[in-house]
């Protein structure tokens, strides 16, 4: 009951958030729809099926890099196809990707993510006249359901009719999500981060279960980076580099892993909690080095598992 | 009519012979057990025949496709499942959900990936059926980590049996449970098999006990080889197969 009023509370709170908060706070949301999106299906991957990417990163770049491709490159502006664009393509690329990585678990899988990471990383450095090399490539204002708002300027925008796009769209991957976890398909993916082997000798394909996991995770990344690259204009190769995928994780751990609400309310508290200490010390990588210490060491549970009952994810 | 059966099966682990020309052949309607010392090679020949190991020479088959090293999966989907000599569950899921598992995949069911797992009525009849066999039907609800020992082995056989396989080959079902439990354990597992129509129950046992009292046949291993393979009476009159393989001669 008590979760079905806070969860309330928060969804008036962010449906209400660019009439009753500041401009700044509202585009502090949008980085964390977006990585709320991501985070959704990272944690399928590893809150669902207990495998942990250390490379998702990987896709979330690909989905900027989608966005700023199209609209930069091919004259594509309607977000709905980007958004299909980057889902497609994020579950092409995570084909060789994910059949080679479900090879493996635990620290192989995690080290396999990771390289394949920073492989795409070094491509986007590296491969200057299609990815834009350092500079990366510029995101123009993508247009929503056919309209340009061309009478709105950035803030107006993004504060706007962005922001609610991003907060459906974000709704609509928690649905989708929450649907795959309550699925049949999701109780063999927790069968299998139970007990594989056991899983195997009741009949679960359980690699194939495994890419399928690895491959949807791809899709979600992907989708949260096209939203992530459109507030800040660009997208460049630090999104794919191995501190941001480590950024994933972090809040994954912070938010609560399983739960299932803990990638969103890890990416909401991450965003706000660093805008606040980046805004206190030149020091804040230190302090959140220290924040996820204590967070594993004495809140393994993440926020969520200290407000909630331990739910599956 | 023969659902599995090894023929001159050879399985080295280096220059080590594990298994030494072994050929079985286990009928519809069989209970076998396979007995012997320690180092015998029963492991191996379990591992050998649920596909889990391909032999180095030789060949498996069940239902007359072989089945050397073709892995567990494919082995369930053809109607053979296993269960270990560990206690073998998934600790977060319910009792509900470790049978629905099983259940799933033998309906082809585990990958549908809308579908509401709440929803699948005929999946969940199955569970319940299936638990109330083992006397786990009032215990749906409950995560398998926090059953006691000898109901989590029976969750773990009971799973097994849910995928309605007509071979199932147990790997020590009594082991970890107090002797009072062990007779049980083994009444509830044969009155289920007959309930859902396993035919062959395999087992590996050390327990004498339940060997002598359940088994249509036993084979006994020695050293890698199949030393003696026939009716418990024919075995418990060979007194150097008592003395080879159980160590001394069984009242």
């Amino acid at each position: 009951m008590i979760a079905r009023v806070a969860g309330a509370a928060a969804g008036l709170a962010l449906l209400l958030a660019p009439v009753v908060a500041s401009p700044y706070q509202v585009t502090l949301l949008l980085p964390a729809f977006a990585y709320a999106i991501a985070l959704l299906g990272l944690n399928l991957l590893f809150g669902t099926t207990g495998l942990l990417s250390l490379g998702h990163a990987l896709f979330v770049a690909l989905g900027a890099y989608t966005a700023a491709w199209l609209t930069t490159r091919a004259g594509v502006l309607s977000l709905e196809a980007i958004v299909l664009a980057a889902a497609a393509l994020a579950a092409v690329i995570a084909v060789p990707v994910g059949l080679l990585c479900v090879r493996y678990v635990k620290i192989s899988f995690g080290m396999l993510t990771l390289a394949f990471g920073m492989l795409f990383y070094s491509f986007l450095y590296k491969f200057y006249l299609v990815t834009g090399g350092d500079e990366g490539i510029r995101v123009l204002r993508p247009v929503l359901l056919g309209q340009p708002f061309a009478g709105l300027d950035k803030v107006g925008f993004l504060t706007g009719p962005f922001y609610y796009y991003a907060l459906a769209l974000l709704v609509l991957a928690a649905a989708v999500m929450r649907r795959i976890v309550r699925s049949p398909f999701g109780l063999s993916l927790r069968a299998i981060r139970e007990n594989p082997d056991k899983a195997a000798f009741v009949g679960v394909s359980v690699r194939r279960y495994r890419f399928y996991a690895f491959a949807i995770a791809a899709v979600f990344g992907a989708v949260g980076g096209t939203l992530l690259a459109v507030p800040t204009g660009l997208a460049d190769p630090q999104l794919a580099y191995w501190t941001h995928s480590g950024n994933l994780v972090f809040m994954l751990l912070l938010g609560g892993f399983h739960h299932f609400l803990g990638p969103v309310v890890g990416a909401v508290v991450f965003i706000f909690l660093q805008d606040a200490v980046m805004s206190l010390t030149a020091y804040w990588r230190f302090v959140f080095g220290a924040l996820l210490a204590v967070v594993v060491i004495f809140f393994p549970g993440g926020l969520l598992g200290l407000l909630a009952r331990e739910r599956p994810a | 009519m023969t659902l599995l059966e090894a023929v001159d099966v050879r399985m080295f682990y280096g220059s080590f012979c594990a298994l030494d020309g072994v050929t079985l052949q286990i009928g519809r309607g069989e209970f076998v057990s396979i007995i012997g010392p320690n180092g015998a090679g029963k492991t191996t020949l379990v591992n050998v025949l649920t596909g889990l190991l391909a032999p180095t020479s030789g060949t498996v088959r069940f239902k007359g496709e072989n089945v050397g090293g073709v892995g567990p999966v494919r082995l369930a989907r053809l109607g053979m499942a296993r269960a270990f000599q560990l206690v073998n569950v998934f600790p977060g899921l319910t009792v509900g959900e470790t049978i629905a598992v099983a259940v799933l995949a033998r309906l082809g069911r585990g990958a549908r990936l809308f579908a509401a797992l709440a929803g699948e009525r005929r999946v969940w009849d199955e569970v319940r059926s299936v638990a109330d066999l083992f006397g786990l039907g009032g215990a749906l609800d409950r995560p398998a980590r926090t059953l006691p020992q000898g109901d989590k082995k029976l969750l773990d056989v009971a799973s097994a049996f849910a995928l309605n396989p007509e071979v199932i080959l147990l790997d020590e079902p009594t082991s970890g449970v107090s002797t009072a439990d062990k007779h049980t354990i083994m009444e509830v597992l044969v009155h289920a098999a007959a309930r859902l129509g396993i035919h062959s129950i395999i087992q590996v046992e050390h327990d004498m006990d339940i060997v002598f009292g359940y088994s249509d046949r036993i084979v006994a291993l020695h050293q890698g080889r199949v030393l003696a393979d026939g009716p418990p009476a024919a075995l418990q009159a060979n007194e150097t197969v008592m003395a080879t393989v159980v160590g001394r001669a069984h009242a």
